[in-house]
Formats: C-alpha cells, sequence, structure tokens
C-alpha cells in the first residue's frame, strides 16, 4: 500500500499577504520624525522589495493587486499623486514576470543588477509623473537620498527568493 | 470518472497570462487614477486621504512619543551637566541683548506714533494653535508632516505653519484631529518672499532637498549671500515679514536659502489662523478713506484756504499757457528744410516755468 505523500504548500498568506503587512508597517515606523545625530531616518521605497521578488517566486494574480494597494496606501501615506507608486510598482512586477524564464535560477550577483535596474526604472517613472504634475523637477541628490537606502533593501528580496521559491511543490 | 482522467487532464492554468492581465487592469487603474486627481482642481480623494490621516495621526503619535520622552531626558541630563556653562552663555547673551531691547522699544513707540500719523492699517495679531508633529514624509516626491490636530481646533487648508526659528510650511489637508503640513522643502511648494534688505521679490520653490531655490528674483544684483529672507505676503497666503532663512549660492549656481527651520527639530509648531487679507480686514475697512487722519485733521485757517486757493489757481493757469503752447506748434506750417546747423542745437526744451514761489506755510 502506497503511504500518500505530504505536498508542501505555501499559501498566499505567508508569501503576499505577511510581507505586505510588514512592509506598511515599516514604511509606518520609518515615518516617525525622529533625527539621530543630526540625521533623519532612511524612507526607502520598502514595497520594490516585494514587487522584485514576488514574480521570481511564483505568478500569482493576487500579488499585482497587493502591490497596487501597497502603492496607494504609499501615496496616500506620503501625500504624493494619486497612482504614481502603484504604477511604479507595477512596472517593476511586470519587467520581472517577462524576464522571469531568465532570471530564475540566476547567480546573486546578476539578480541585484536586475533589481537596482528595475528599482531605476520604477524611480525614472514616479520622477517624471511627480515633474509633470508639479511642474518642477525634484532634486537629484533628494532623489539619489532615496535610491540607496531602497537598494541597500535588496538582501530582503534575496531572503525571500530563497526561502519561497520552491515553498510549492506543485511549481517545480 | 476522475478529473485527471477525463480530457481536461493536461490543461494548465497560464499563471503567468493571468498574472500579466492582473497587472495590466491595475496599471490602468492607476493611469486613471493618476488623470482623474491631476485634472480635478481640488483632488476628489480627499475624503480617503482624511480617513487614513485619520488613522494614521494617532498611531504616528505613538510611535513618536518614544522619541520625545527619550529626547526629553537627554534634554534634561544634558542640562544638569551643562548647567553652569550654559548659564553663562545665557548671562552672556542677555548683556548683549540688553541694548537691542532698549532699541526695539523705542522703535516701536516711534513706529506706533507713524502708523498714527498716517493713519496706517498694521496687520492685526493671527491667533495661533500649536500642534505636534506625529509624522514625517522626507524623499524627493513628498516632504509632508502630520499635525496632531485638525478642522475640530479651527485648522483650516491654507493656514501657514511656523516654528520658534520661522516658517516651516502650510497646511494642505484637514480631517477632524489631523492635518497634512506641506513643508517649503516640497516639490509642490511655492512661496512669495522678499529679500529683507532690498525688497526685491521671488519665489521659494521647494525641490525636495533641504534647502529651496529662489526663483524669479526681481531685479538685478538684489540678493546677495546672507541676505535675510521673508514671506512677502504677496497673494495674501501668508503674513507679510514671517522669516525664512537665509540666502546662499548653490553647488548648481542657484540662489537658495538655508532655512531658519532647520536650526532645531520641527516637532512642536504653531499654525497661524491666517486666510488671507480679507480675513484681516473687513469689508467696510477696505471701502474707508485711505487715509484715516484726514478725519481727524482740524479745519484749515482763512489764511491756508486762500494759499491753497492760490497754488490752485496758478496750477490751473500754468496747465493753460502749456496747453496754449502745444495748440499753436501744432498749427504752425512745417519748417522749411535747411541745411545743418553748424552749432548742435539743445537736445531738449527747458523745463516751463514754475511757480515763483510757493505760499507761505501752503501745503498742497
Amino acid at each position: 500500500m502506497r503511504r500518500p505523500v505530504a505536498v508542501r504548500v505555501v499559501g498566499p498568506t505567508q508569501w503576499i499577504v505577511y510581507p505586505a503587512l510588514i512592509t506598511a508597517a515599516v514604511t509606518f515606523i520609518l515615518a516617525t520624525p525622529v533625527k539621530l545625530f543630526g540625521f533623519s531616518l532612511p524612507e526607502p521605497v520598502i514595497p520594490m522589495v516585494l514587487a522584485f521578488a514576488w514574480p521570481l517566486i511564483r505568478p500569482s494574480v493576487i500579488a499585482p493587486l497587493v502591490l497596487a494597494t501597497l502603492g496607494l496606501f504609499l501615496d496616500i501615506f506620503w501625500g504624493g499623486q494619486m497612482g504614481m507608486w502603484p504604477l511604479s510598482l507595477l512596472a517593476i512586477y511586470a519587467v520581472v514576470l517577462g524576464s522571469r524564464s531568465f532570471l530564475i535560477g540566476q547567480d546573486t550577483v546578476v539578480l541585484f543588477v536586475w533589481y537596482a535596474a528595475c528599482c531605476g526604472l520604477a524611480f525614472l517613472i514616479a520622477y517624471l509623473i511627480k515633474t509633470v504634475s508639479a511642474g518642477n523637477a525634484p532634486s537629484i541628490l533628494a532623489l539619489i537620498g532615496q535610491v540607496v537606502p531602497t537598494l541597500l533593501l535588496f538582501p530582503f528580496a534575496d531572503r525571500m527568493i530563497e526561502r519561497f521559491e520552491d515553498g510549492d511543490v506543485r511549481f517545480r | 470518472m476522475a478529473f485527471r482522467d477525463g480530457p481536461f487532464e493536461n490543461l494548465k492554468v497560464p499563471l503567468v497570462w493571468t498574472s500579466a492581465v492582473a497587472v495590466v487592469v491595475c496599471a490602468v487603474g492607476a493611469i486613471l487614477l493618476l488623470i482623474s486627481d491631476a485634472r480635478a482642481q481640488a483632488s476628489p480623494y480627499q475624503p480617503a486621504r482624511a480617513a487614513v490621516e485619520t488613522v494614521a495621526g494617532p498611531v504616528g503619535g505613538v510611535f513618536a512619543a518614544p522619541v520625545r520622552w527619550f529626547g526629553h531626558v537627554s534634554d534634561y541630563v544634558g542640562g544638569y551637566f551643562f548647567a553652569v556653562s550654559e548659564n553663562r552663555r545665557l548671562k552672556r547673551e542677555l548683556a548683549e541683548l540688553q541694548p537691542w531691547r532698549d532699541q526695539a522699544i523705542a522703535l516701536k513707540n516711534i513706529n506706533a506714533r507713524y502708523e498714527a500719523m498716517l493713519g496706517l492699517r498694521a496687520e492685526p495679531d493671527v491667533p495661533m494653535r500649536t500642534a505636534r508633529s506625529v509624522s514625517d514624509s522626507r524623499g524627493p516626491f513628498s516632504n509632508a508632516r502630520l499635525l496632531d490636530i485638525g478642522a475640530r481646533q479651527g485648522i483650516k487648508v491654507g493656514n501657514p505653519v511656523i516654528n520658534e526659528h520661522g516658517l516651516v510650511g502650510r497646511v494642505v489637508g484637514t480631517s477632524g484631529s489631523v492635518s497634512r503640513m506641506l513643508l517649503l522643502t516640497d516639490v509642490a511648494s511655492r512661496t512669495p518672499v522678499l529679500v529683507d534688505r532690498t525688497d526685491a521679490r521671488a519665489i521659494l520653490t521647494g525641490d525636495g532637498s533641504g534647502n529651496p531655490r529662489l526663483e524669479f528674483v526681481r531685479g538685478v544684483g538684489s540678493v546677495q549671500p546672507g541676505d535675510r529672507i521673508l514671506t512677502s505676503g504677496d497673494g495674501g497666503g501668508f503674513p507679510r515679514g514671517v522669516p525664512i532663512g537665509v540666502a546662499a549660492k548653490g553647488i548648481d549656481g542657484t540662489w537658495r536659502v538655508k532655512l531658519f527651520s532647520d536650526r532645531g527639530a520641527i516637532d512642536f509648531v504653531k499654525i497661524l489662523l491666517f486666510e488671507d487679507f480679507g480675513q484681516l480686514i473687513g469689508a467696510d475697512d477696505l471701502n474707508a478713506a485711505p487715509l484715516a487722519a484726514l478725519d481727524t485733521l482740524p479745519e484749515a485757517t482763512g489764511a491756508q484756504a486762500s494759499a491753497i486757493d492760490d497754488a490752485a489757481a496758478r496750477r490751473d493757469s500754468a496747465a493753460r499757457a502749456a496747453a496754449e503752447r502745444a495748440r499753436a506748434a501744432a498749427a504752425a506750417p512745417p519748417p522749411v528744410p535747411t541745411p545743418a546747423p553748424a552749432q548742435p542745437r539743445p537736445q531738449a526744451a527747458p523745463p516751463p516755468a514754475q511757480p515763483a514761489a510757493s505760499p507761505p506755510g501752503g501745503t498742497e
């Protein structure tokens, strides 16, 4: 008699909902008005980590919806133009989804280069939208001040990919 | 027959394609949001923003509280250990400020007398509300803060916000108990300002960096490094004369302003309940005579009245004579062309004769 094989399944709650909630919470905490040694807390766009990692973990219908919701949260919480961050985050998701077959199994360095390129694209979209809507281009130095902390979050994206990439044996 | 044994055995859901469709649908929604938000005069999503801010305000206050307590503790400890040096510094500053205080009192007195004599309407005091900053967004795309008081405390969109050093920003959104303040450094911030030394006007434009740009500066050489920049009050959005910062040349060659408000933490702020000039001056006052002191002047004496009449008659006769001369010149035949004169002619005619003398003690 054959024994039933236990199928390990990591549901969307684990790899979509919880990370999204953690992202929103950390964004909230980093908005605390505090200065340490004359410097404010960094303000990276944390959902970009998810926008890069989710399509590599598994294509999903829920992930773009949650990503758009997170973008709307950023728009409202940071007081920006509605729709700016959803569009930027979805651009990352779309690019990575399109190049998924190439990126799966690549070395960490290659993934980081792609992560940096995707973040650059997303910030470029946000920069253009803000420039058009405000009639005034944001400072490049200030932009670098947000891009660098966002790039430094790559280890979290890499860790997520390693943790959940093989989370559902049906997708092997 | 089991499902996997049927004709759908090899059917696979194209997850990549369904995911791509979801991306496209969400992107189209985001673009529609962008367009609708940009085209509307006032954001149609203000209720959603107000709802999120109503929740975010108190929660942000919880996160900000330990930071504030820690700051108080460090201030207390620092004050205990540096009390002697601080006492010496304060005594020195007090000695330096004593003559300034005397001058300020004297100038205030003289200023009040001038205002009374000229019938000037000085701006009345503007009521204020104290608020605490509970949340902060700092990136290149948004520089704003949430404050812990809102419409229930009388805060309205457009109210200027200051701290103990100078102007910080203005209120751009309110809900019941929370309001959103747009900082001077935000990309969307435009503030009409003046240079204190030259009275030249300019627009202070934020760009997400710490030092906003001075644009549209009126006049050549009207700004120098170190000039104080104040609100001009043009347009009625801000009261005139609120300190903002000092001018400095940026590394990109543009004029920028080092903000006074950066000298300390923007934690506690004051919101000026100022909307526009109409709030300060009623319609009846605006329709009143421009110089209120004219009503209080005594009647002219006989000598003064005759001197005023005499001056008016002289002015009328001079104007009539000038008009007569102009008519005669226009009616005369055109001059015959002649060879070029040996001597250059005077470039301009001498000015018309003025009245011989003004009447004694006469003022027109």
